[in-house]
């Protein structure tokens, strides 16, 4: 038998929180594998550990036991500063209520991931103009998030995510705060990006969502099932 | 988009915070400006008045023999000394290497004179000198001397030869008028006749001669006894003498002035830092979101450090530069009214630099360990914390 390698590989995960003298298991056990350029949609209810999961995949929750390789990387072996490297090239987060900086305008939350790399002002002029045309926002560059609605606090959020070119998209609840209109954009411009190259997973509650989805991935009680 | 704009767009929107972070700076910088100025002024205060106690550094011809002179009583036995110096080479002590400190230079010839058949003691003085150096010299009328012919009388000799301001007195058979009288001093100039320096190098067959100099030497923290040697080295046939116990006092008096203001200084900026600290903790506790996003999208740790202390150091900045402005009001304000006769010396530049470097260092340092902290917060922590 041939081994393949997926481009993200999930094998005996494990994730306890320790809470006073309780212990917590938020994920209990876990393997699976997404294939590049494949959009993942994780269902589960509030409290299955579909939050924890996503930030373990976007490394930024080191795992109780298990491992997480993207890329052929076993993340958590590599040092904490590697593992930030790693975030800036490989992934887009979309977090749940958006969190974009209040104090920055749009075109400056856009540019945000770039601040750490060397490249030219021009350069990240050129990239952050060019995914907020992407998202539709072309007009609102100078405004600050609140200045702006939802679903367009949401596309921001969604620029900021893809301005790096990162091969890996993690939304969390991207629909939760949304009318059902705008969230059915949204979804929308997420397909359209997976259609260009992303990966994206989608961590949602949202029936509704699994649509957009190649394939669902279900989880209960700290545990996927079919 | 680089890490400072992310500083600077902070410091905007908590412009409350920041300034209270700012405060704690200026607290500091503008109470060690405003206790160093002070500190300062006093200094130049003391000089001043030390200034009018006379000379302090007195130059005489070496001698062989002892003084038998003690309180102005004079046992007698020892004849007036004949060595004297060089006038010219007088100009030579402009040339020792602490030259600046040397405030007034007072040349004397010294040599008896017959009045009505008594001895009497000729000082020859240059007035605008001994005037300068001898601020306790009071006249009871008349004018000081301006010309070759006037001289000055001490009270004692007035007394004696019952002169008058305007009589005129035959020196060694020439005319001189008398223009003034001194009153009482207690010193010696009491029992003498006071001319010009040239007229009496003349009457005394000593031109070119001088007896004595009385030198006043005062600055901050000028080292006498340095001078002392400096001058001694130009004329090795002079005596030398610092006159000690005044510039210990000084020196006894600015040493006090400065070890109060640097212990206060001390304890004023442990408190504005302490102040730092506080704001600082408070603004990374309450950004601990916009941190996790930070780190999220790919910052790393010593990324949301030089955030921090990118801000610390550009508050630090702006509390200096405020911190000597109102440093230097405060001790423009307060000098006159805790000082008497005191004066705000002015605006010391390198004082300027230096508060700037020490208000830098206070906020960077301070802000070090909330910086430590931002950087090691867990992001999965810190996201959750919404």
């Amino acid at each position: 038998m041939t081994q393949v390698n997926h481009f993200i590989e999930i094998h005996g995960l494990k994730k306890t929180y320790q809470s006073g003298d309780t212990k917590v298991d938020a994920i209990k056990q876990m393997d699976f594998s997404i294939d590049d350029e494949e959009f993942i949609t994780i269902m589960g209810q509030s409290g299955s550990g579909k939050s924890t999961l996503l930030s373990i995949m976007g490394a930024l929750n080191h795992p109780t036991q298990g491992k997480v390789l993207v890329d052929s990387l076993d993340l958590y072996s590599l040092t904490t500063e590697q593992r930030a490297d790693f975030r800036s090239e490989y992934i887009g987060f979309i977090f749940q209520s958006f969190q974009l900086i209040p104090y920055l305008t749009v075109l400056e939350n856009v540019k945000l991931p770039m601040a750490v790399t060397g490249w030219t002002k021009k350069l990240k002029d050129r990239m952050a103009f060019e995914v907020i045309d992407r998202v539709g926002l072309g007009d609102r560059a100078h405004r600050l998030p609140d200045q702006l609605s939802g679903g367009e606090q949401e596309r921001v959020a969604i620029a900021r995510a893809i301005v790096n070119k990162p091969p890996i998209i993690l939304a969390d609840e991207p629909t939760g705060n949304l009318d059902s209109k705008t969230a059915c954009d949204i979804m929308m411009l997420l397909q359209s990006l997976n259609k260009d190259g992303h990966t994206v997973i989608v961590v949602t509650h949202n029936p509704g969502v699994e649509a957009y989805a190649d394939r669902t991935i279900r989880v209960r009680d700290g545990e996927c099932y079919a | 988009m680089k890490l400072h704009n992310i500083s600077f767009g902070n410091i905007k929107r908590r412009k409350g915070k920041m300034l209270f972070l700012v405060l704690g700076l200026v607290i500091g910088i503008s109470t060690v400006v405003t206790l160093l100025s002070i500190t300062e002024s006093m200094t130049r205060n003391i000089e001043q008045r030390l200034n009018r106690f006379g000379a302090n550094i007195v130059m005489v011809p070496k001698s062989e023999n002892l003084s038998l002179n003690y309180g102005g009583i004079d046992v007698g036995g020892v004849s007036y000394n004949v060595r004297e110096f060089d006038q010219e080479k007088l100009a030579n002590i402009r040339t020792i290497k602490n030259y600046k400190n040397l405030s007034i230079i007072a040349p004397k010839v010294l040599g008896p004179v017959k009045v009505k058949n008594k001895n009497v003691l000729l000082m020859g003085v240059v007035f605008e000198e001994e005037l300068a150096l001898k601020t306790w010299w009071h006249k009871i009328g008349g004018v000081f001397p301006e010309k070759e012919n006037e001289v000055m009388l001490g009270s004692q000799a007035a007394t004696l030869f019952g002169f008058k301001i305007g009589d005129a007195i035959s020196l060694l058979g020439k005319p001189f008028k008398v223009t003034t009288i001194l009153k009482p001093t207690g010193g010696s100039e009491d029992d003498a006749i006071i001319a010009g320096l040239s007229a009496s190098q003349k009457l005394l067959g000593k031109e070119g001669r001088l007896s004595m100099v009385e030198i006043s030497a005062f600055c901050q923290g000028c080292p006498i006894s340095e001078m002392t040697l400096q001058i001694a080295e130009k004329f090795p046939f002079a005596k030398v003498t610092a006159m000690k116990q005044a510039v210990m006092s000084k020196m006894q008096s600015i040493d006090m002035f400065k070890s109060f203001s640097l212990g206060i200084s001390l304890i004023v900026i442990l408190i504005g830092s302490l102040l730092v600290l506080v704001t600082m903790m408070g603004s990374v506790n309450e950004r601990t979101r916009e941190i996790g996003i930070f780190r999220a999208i790919g910052f790393r740790r010593g990324h949301v450090m030089q955030i921090i202390l990118l801000e610390a150091l550009l508050l630090g900045i702006i509390g200096g530069i405020l911190g000597f402005g109102i440093g230097n009001l405060i001790a423009y304000g307060i000098i006159p009214l805790v000082i008497k006769d005191g004066m705000f010396v002015g605006i010391n530049m390198n004082l300027g630099v230096i508060s700037i470097l020490m208000a830098v260092a206070l906020s960077l340092l301070a802000s070090l360990y909330p910086a430590f902290k931002a950087s090691n917060m867990d992001p999965s922590e810190a996201l959750r914390a919404l």
